[in-house]
């Protein structure tokens, strides 16, 4: 059987690995990702927000508060001790490159163009395989149209990918107004791949205290719908690499997967829940359900199920909601 | 082109360099100004630096420097090359171990930045009395006097202990050597290995304690034989002068700098010369330079080698014309017949008459002064009137320079106005305060124009005492001769006001020399500028023909992202007017330091500081100085104009910077001070006030218990005063049962908050309709100050409520007056709260014991004093001993007090007869435990003085001076961790102990924060610190734990972010336990590394977390058969990783090292845990109940 899989220009044993997360902190996790059978190490998003603010935070705690008063003239020791951010950063692609054979996938997260576009050229002098650039815009600004957001993160996307000879994967928001329309843009600015989708940190209220509290939910397996429909979409018409991220707990979600268009299957969620040894068990799971179906190819699954060659595409379309809906017409029961 | 090899640093840095080559033990202890040597070297060895011989260096830090010598002593015992840092108070702690390392004749050499020594109050300046303590120990003592020389002798010392035997006390000005930046040539790593003499480094190794050739040192000897082995190691000090002469040559030989033993400078034939050690010794050479070439014949000999005094050496330094001699000594030796220094020089001049190696014809006339205490400045000015005063046919004897005695008139006159600096030099001053990062900038200045150019620099930075909204002076010289200047600057051609508000607060132009530059960062036009400046400024700039720029540094800061912070600006804007390089130079080499310094901070910051650069010299403006004259502008009084007397006389004074104007009779002879003078200071520091919206407060009280300034009030009033209420004032009706029918007013005092928002944060209420919206919100000061004054004033004159009548809970203790208020502690300290609830409930009745540290800095460190006393004249007495000693302080005063309670009781039962026995049952019996019961024993005590009165009798009279001690007074001793858990820890064991009735409030802000954030036996396992560098790797110390072991000490853990009604019950509960009691308190400090509005936050995740415990073990719950231990938290909610990673000290270990991080959570987590577990068992001990009397 054979489960080679080619994503990013990469060519990988199978589709399967884990998606950007902590756990790649960890050497000892990262071997026994790979043990499990990963086909690659995506690493955790380098959030440029979050080091710009740890930088300027360095800056106040240890620069500015210097010569406070005759007695301290400080708080924190420095002279270099502490590498912030990007360096740390860029030492573990070096560590988890020496402790695995798989390709390293690095990723980064930018609102906006900024000094942090020049990091995926770092990422490639450390020695990554290829780049997931992690997009995000929440806008609450009504003078900001849609068009206005995408032409910037097109901006975004073309300055990593004209810094970097490495493959250069987007990983998108479902929340677009034509998400194909957006792949060809981001296509067109050098992009190599998308990952379907991004996961976000959702506000609740607590009416007790009114407050509001901020939480990032582990998915479960019905989010993975939101996937299979977009990949499927994207599936017959976009040359890039498409890889499915959220709601893969199962091997058949796997399979799902594939059949919807994915060069490449991310897990987190279920990782986390279960360990790393779930790889394996998702791996062997999808070679299990090959087997069983007589499917001897990875590329004979993909996309079999995509919006061109699925049975009834209107299921994946618009007038999918309303046949929903008549469908649950007592009078038809 | 530039000389080779200098760099730009201070003499802490360049001394600690040298010790840390040359050392393999570093036993550190920190303390002001010589922490920063041990800081450098636990840097160093962390990042692994090897010294000399390829070893990485151990550095430890100690719970002393009693800890730290005795450490050295052992380490030197087995032969390691060991060293240390100290100064005052340290020095003499260490002093009992110098003595033995002496006298086992043992090679070490220890560096002491020279400081004043605690008497009538602290000093953390410099002076020579800490070193002159040590002059008996048997250390040699070697003096530098300046950033140059510090680094070189402090090599030449290392190399010439190892040769000698005789261990080494090299010493020099702290802070104005220790902490001046200066451009020096380096010491290279072979330079330095050529000085040491590998035999002796041999021979002091083959000296050590080593079981395959075992020796015995430290016997007890006894009169048999005692004196003769003490003068066995004579030999030594008789051969050491010439060691360290040999040394010094051989220096010489390796790079060039030449030192002596005594060295001279002046005129070949002079008759009048001065004699002293240390940075004054420059002052007079620059002086004396000055006068030689005006044709006088005068002359100094500089000190290098204190102990031993070489007597010949000395003699022969001076020239044989010598006929007045002027010994200085910068230390006061009261009731000796002449200062140190000026007797060891009698003692020369008379050995060399008597031995006849006098080279002069006839004995000089030798006399001695005093100068310089407390780092007072000391300029040529002064030098000129001691050379002066030599000329007078009688001079004075045991005169001072530099103050105005007009008590017993010792002191001479100068001319202030007199100076020798010459036109080469580049003179510039920059007034900033300490939070808006000029110190920093200008340092870095001087990096650049000392490594650029071939300028020799000079950095000095004088801060003023507070914590929040300090003042600093930078004071910078550029000259193409070397810098002699061991003062302050007179007058500059550049000027520059970083903050518009110092204008008000000072004559910042006041130095400014003829046809200066003014650079002032103010948000106002070129057109605009002038009618802002104040009256003076406007007079000195046009007298002196000033060119004055303007920038709004603000917002070009603002507007790059530096958040504010003007420092880039206003030093690209220095480099652009000052003209100390070419402009375009100039910008070219700020960018690359920028790029250097800020590299390591990240892409984002270099961008940011760089775009900071290019704007600020687009930015800068022109001011347009009018034909005419604007509105008249005088600058505020800088203290209320109906402020007492001596609040005029002095604290005003000393606000204006005018202190050392003040003569001797100014003040109390023995450093007693009056309280409650902060208040008359308005210092308007808040960039944003608290506003009250009466409609959404629930009267909680939450904001004041955790106002860190006691700048916000609760207070209720008589509904019959309403009409009198300024104009729109909001009040509300009062809620509480306690007061019916009065009116409660929630009230910022505009002038003292300093904005920090802690109440805002606190502040629980929220408007329903709009939750952004709270009782209390923060909104710009400049819009609220001139609303908020006028009630201000209203609430400030208003009656406390009746203390009688109030709950002791959160609520009710914030409506009792606080007597502790406007320090000059941190915007958002998380200190300061504990000690002001302190004095509500207890302030009329309490005598603190405070360890010194930050408490007694914002405590007592003048000009002002924010203890003060109640509407009937009561409030906290207070008083600093030591840091080592405050628990016994307090147990003394423990003492003291009980005993007069005791003279008292007796006196009212002798004299029951007289008294009337109902009185004196009454006075007696009282319960005094409760607010009631205290204002009725007053009430008591008030009749039985007035019976006595009524029947004077001598018996009357002794009971008179004692009966207030029949109202209880309230003991505490407070201090923070440095004191509890280190340095006083013996101590305080001690008085737990004891069972006497003590409150030891331990204030944890878990480092110690005074000195800069140096690890503590408190600091929490994985917190970055200074001495812990990549997180500390031991957990806390269980304080709290300890002390329950006694069974007999109140003990409770608290954090008032947390749960406050807790905080407020363990310190009633506490003070009302007949025994001792120890409250450690959770306290945040900006040492954390984050933004202090979040301390609040950030204890309540602590709680939460579980690492910051939460219990009560009331002694008292025995008798009743109960457990003691009482946990008040629940067991933790949340990961300590989300408490962990929103502070400082934890976020660089993790950015550092994410694993050893991940490391250090798992092990918090686990301790927590643990420490839980171990606490709820103890909680479930069923204890058996002692009987009364019964012995704990």
């Amino acid at each position: 059987m054979n489960l080679t899989t080619n994503y990013l220009g990469l060519t990988l044993a199978h589709p399967l690995m884990p998606g950007a997360s902590p756990m790649v902190d960890d050497l000892d996790t990262v071997r026994r990702l790979e043990d499990a059978g990963a086909s690659a190490i995506v690493m955790h998003s380098l959030f440029a927000e979050q080091v710009e603010a740890e930088q300027l935070a360095a800056q106040r705690h240890i620069h500015d508060l210097g010569g406070f008063n005759a007695e301290a003239p400080g708080w924190f020791p420095d002279a270099g001790v502490f590498a912030l951010g990007v360096d740390a950063y860029l030492e573990q692609i070096r560590k988890i490159r020496e402790a695995v054979a798989v390709p390293v996938i690095a990723s980064l997260n930018g609102a906006s163009p900024g000094p942090w576009i020049d990091w995926a050229r770092r990422f490639e002098e450390a020695g990554a395989h290829a780049v997931e650039l992690n997009l995000y815009a929440l806008s609450t600004d009504a003078a900001v149209d849609a068009g206005h957001v995408e032409a910037m993160q097109r901006t975004v996307v073309e300055a990593v990918t004209s810094s970097v000879k490495l493959p250069v994967a987007v990983k998108l928001s479902p929340f677009y107004s034509s998400l194909p329309s957006f792949l060809r843009a981001i296509e067109g600015a050098g992009a190599k791949g998308a990952v379907l989708f991004n996961r976000f940190y959702q506000p609740d209220i607590d009416p007790e205290s009114l407050s509001l509290s901020r939480s990032l939910h582990l998915s479960d397996a019905s989010e993975l719908p939101l996937r299979l429909r977009w990949l499927a979409v994207a599936s017959p018409t976009s040359p890039l690499s498409l890889a499915c991220s959220g709601g893969v707990h199962e091997p058949l979600d796997v399979v799902k997967a594939l059949m919807a268009g994915a060069h490449a299957v991310q897990s987190v969620s279920a990782l986390l829940k279960r360990g790393p040894d779930h790889l394996r068990v998702l791996l062997e799971g999808l070679r299990a359900w090959m087997d069983a179906h007589e499917y001897a190819r990875i590329d004979d699954l993909r996309g079999s199920m995509n919006h061109a060659r699925c049975p009834d595409p209107s299921a994946y379309e618009r007038a999918n909601y309303v046949k929903l809906l008549q469908g649950w017409h007592p009078g038809e029961g | 082109m530039k000389r080779s090899r200098v760099i730009t640093l201070d003499a802490n840095e360049a001394v600690a360099s040298v010790a840390h080559r040359a050392s393999e033990v570093i036993a550190i202890y920190p303390i002001t100004p010589a922490s920063t040597m041990g800081e450098w070297c636990d840097e160093w060895s962390a990042k692994g630096h090897a010294n000399l011989w390829g070893q990485v260096p151990r550095v430890v830090e100690m719970q002393s420097e009693a800890g730290a010598a005795g450490a050295a002593h052992g380490a030197l015992q087995t032969g390691a090359l060991t060293t240390t840092f100290t100064a005052s108070q340290g020095l003499l702690l260490m002093l009992p171990d110098m003595l033995k390392i002496a006298g086992e004749l043992t090679s070490f050499c220890m560096h002491v930045a020279a400081r004043t020594l605690a008497t009538h109050a602290l000093s953390i300046f410099c002076d020579h009395s800490d070193v002159m303590t040590a002059r008996t120990t048997g250390f040699a003592m070697l003096c530098s006097n300046s950033v140059q020389e510090a680094q070189d002798l402090a090599a030449v010392a290392h190399a010439a202990t190892l040769r000698a035997r005789v261990p080494f006390a090299h010493f020099f000005d702290g802070f104005r050597t220790s902490h001046e930046v200066s451009t020096i040539e380096a010491l290279s790593d072979d330079d330095l290995r050529a000085l040491f003499d590998a035999d002796a480094i041999a021979a002091h190794r083959a000296r050590a304690l080593d079981p395959e050739r075992p020796v015995l040192r430290g016997t007890a000897q006894n009169p048999d034989v005692f004196f003769q082995a003490r003068e066995a190691a004579n030999p030594f000090y008789d051969a050491l002068p010439a060691i360290v002469r040999a040394t010094m040559e051989r220096f010489a030989d390796l790079t060039g700098r030449r030192y002596d033993l005594f060295e001279y400078a002046g005129h070949a034939e002079a008759e009048r010369v001065v004699v002293l050690m240390g940075s004054g010794a420059e002052t007079v050479h620059e002086t004396v330079d000055h006068l030689v070439a005006a044709g006088e014949r005068v002359g100094v000999v500089k000190v290098r080698l204190f102990r031993p005094f070489d007597m010949r050496a000395m003699v022969a330094a001076l020239p044989a014309t010598v006929r007045r001699i002027a010994v200085l000594d910068r230390t006061k030796e009261p009731g000796a017949p002449c200062d140190p220094l000026h007797l060891d020089v009698l003692a020369a001049v008379d050995e060399a008459e008597a031995a006849g190696f006098a080279p002069w014809a006839s004995r000089p006339r030798v006399v001695g002064g005093r100068y310089g205490l407390s780092s007072k400045e000391f300029t040529p000015a002064m030098v000129r009137a001691i050379f002066d005063e030599l000329a007078r046919e009688a001079p004075r004897n045991r005169f001072t320079v530099g103050i105005e005695d007009d008590v017993t008139h010792r002191s001479i006159a100068y001319d202030p106005t007199w100076e020798v600096e010459g036109a080469g030099v580049t003179r510039a001053v920059f007034f900033g305060l300490g939070s808006d990062g000029t110190v920093g900038s200008n340092k870095n200045t001087v990096k650049i124009v000392g490594e650029e150019t071939d300028a020799h620099t000079q950095g000095y930075f004088v801060y003023d005492s507070r914590k929040s909204g300090a003042v600093t002076v930078s004071h910078l010289r550029f000259s193409p001769a070397p810098i002699r200047s061991a003062y302050k600057l007179r007058s500059a051609g550049f000027v520059a006001c970083h903050q518009p508000v110092l204008l008000e607060r000072m004559n910042v132009l006041d130095m400014a020399a003829p046809g200066a530059t003014f650079l002032l960062n103010a948000p106002w036009s070129p057109e605009t500028t002038w009618a802002m400046l104040p009256d003076e400024a406007r007079s000195i700039i046009r007298e002196r023909d000033v060119r004055c720029v303007v920038i709004d540094a603000q917002r070009i800061a603002d507007e790059v992202g530096l958040g504010g912070h003007i420092s880039t600006v206003m030093q690209a804007c220095f480099f652009a007017l000052s003209g100390v390089l070419p402009r375009t130079l100039a910008l070219e080499k700020i960018r690359a330091a920028a790029k250097k310094s800020f590299s390591k901070r990240g892409e984002e910051i270099v961008r940011r500081n760089i775009a900071a650069i290019d704007r600020a010299v687009a930015g800068m403006r022109q001011i347009v100085v009018p034909e005419g004259d604007a509105p008249s502008r005088p600058r505020a009084p800088s203290v209320a104009r109906e402020a007492p007397d001596f609040v005029q006389r002095v604290t005003a004074v000393m606000l204006e910077g005018l202190g050392d104007a003040l003569p001797v009779s100014a003040f109390p002879v023995d450093g007693t001070w009056p309280v409650g003078t902060a208040q008359w200071e308005r210092r308007s520091l808040a960039q944003s006030l608290p506003m009250w919206d009466d409609a959404v407060c629930i009267q909680c009280n939450k904001c004041s218990i955790v106002c860190p300034h006691a700048a916000i009030r609760t207070t209720l009033f008589d509904p019959a005063k309403v009409t009198e209420v300024p104009d729109a004032m909001p009040h509300a009706a009062w809620k509480g049962d306690d007061h019916p029918g009065a009116r409660y007013v929630v009230q910022v005092a505009p002038d003292d908050c300093t904005g920090c928002g802690l109440c805002v944060a606190a502040c629980p209420a929220k408007d329903k309709r709009n939750p952004r919206h709270k009782a209390l919100d923060m909104v710009p000061a400049a819009e609220r100050k001139a609303v908020e004054r006028p009630r201000w004033d209203f609430v400030r004159a208003l009656p406390p409520p009746d203390r009688k009548r109030v709950h002791l809970d959160v609520k009710g203790s914030q409506l009792f007056e606080p007597l502790f208020e406007f320090s000059g502690a941190c915007s958002g300290c998380g200190e300061t709260p504990y000690i002001q609830l302190v004095t509500q409930l207890f302030g009329d009745r309490a005598v603190v014991a405070n360890a010194t540290g930050c408490s007694s800095i914002f405590g007592a460190n003048l000009p002002t004093t924010p203890y003060r006393a109640n509407g009937d004249g009561r409030g906290p007495a207070w008083s600093n001993s030591l840091f080592e000693d405050n628990a016994e302080f307090g147990l003394g005063m423990r003492l003291g007090l009980d005993t007069h309670h005791g003279q008292a009781v007796a006196g009212v039962r002798a004299l029951a007869s007289t008294i009337g026995d109902t009185l004196a049952a009454a006075l007696l019996a009282a319960d005094t435990s409760t607010e009631e019961g205290i204002a009725a024993q007053r009430a008591r005590v008030g009749a039985l003085r007035a019976v006595l009165r009524a029947n004077d009798t001598s018996a009357g009279r002794a009971l008179d001076l004692v009966a207030d001690h029949l109202v209880p007074r309230s003991l505490w001793i407070i201090g923070g961790d440095g004191w509890a858990y280190d340095i006083g820890y013996g101590g305080l064991d001690h008085v737990l102990a004891s069972g006497a009735n003590v409150n030891v409030l331990v204030l944890d802000t878990e480092v110690y924060s005074n000195t800069g954030g140096q690890q503590s036996k408190s600091t929490p396992l994985g917190a970055a610190a200074r001495y812990a560098s990549a997180g500390k790797e031991t957990r806390k110390k269980d304080l709290g734990l300890l002390a329950m072991t006694y069974g007999h000490v109140y003990v409770a853990s608290v954090a008032l972010g947390a749960k406050d009604a807790h905080t407020v019950k363990a310190f009633v509960e506490a003070e009302r336990w007949n025994g001792p009691s120890l409250i450690i308190a959770y306290s945040h400090c900006v040492a954390h590394g984050y933004d202090m509005a979040f301390g609040l936050e950030q204890q309540r995740l602590a709680v939460d977390a579980g690492v910051w415990p939460l219990y009560r073990f009331d002694p008292a719950k025995v008798s009743l058969g109960e457990s003691p231990l009482h946990l008040d938290a629940p067991p933790p909610k949340i990961r300590a990783k989300d408490y962990m990673e929103r502070e400082g000290r934890f976020r660089m270990v993790a950015l550092s090292d994410p694993r050893r991080y991940e490391g250090f959570v798992r092990a918090t987590e686990r301790n927590a845990a643990d420490r839980r577990s171990l606490y709820e068992q103890l909680a479930a001990v069923h204890v058996t109940a002692k009987k009364t009397g019964e012995p704990t």
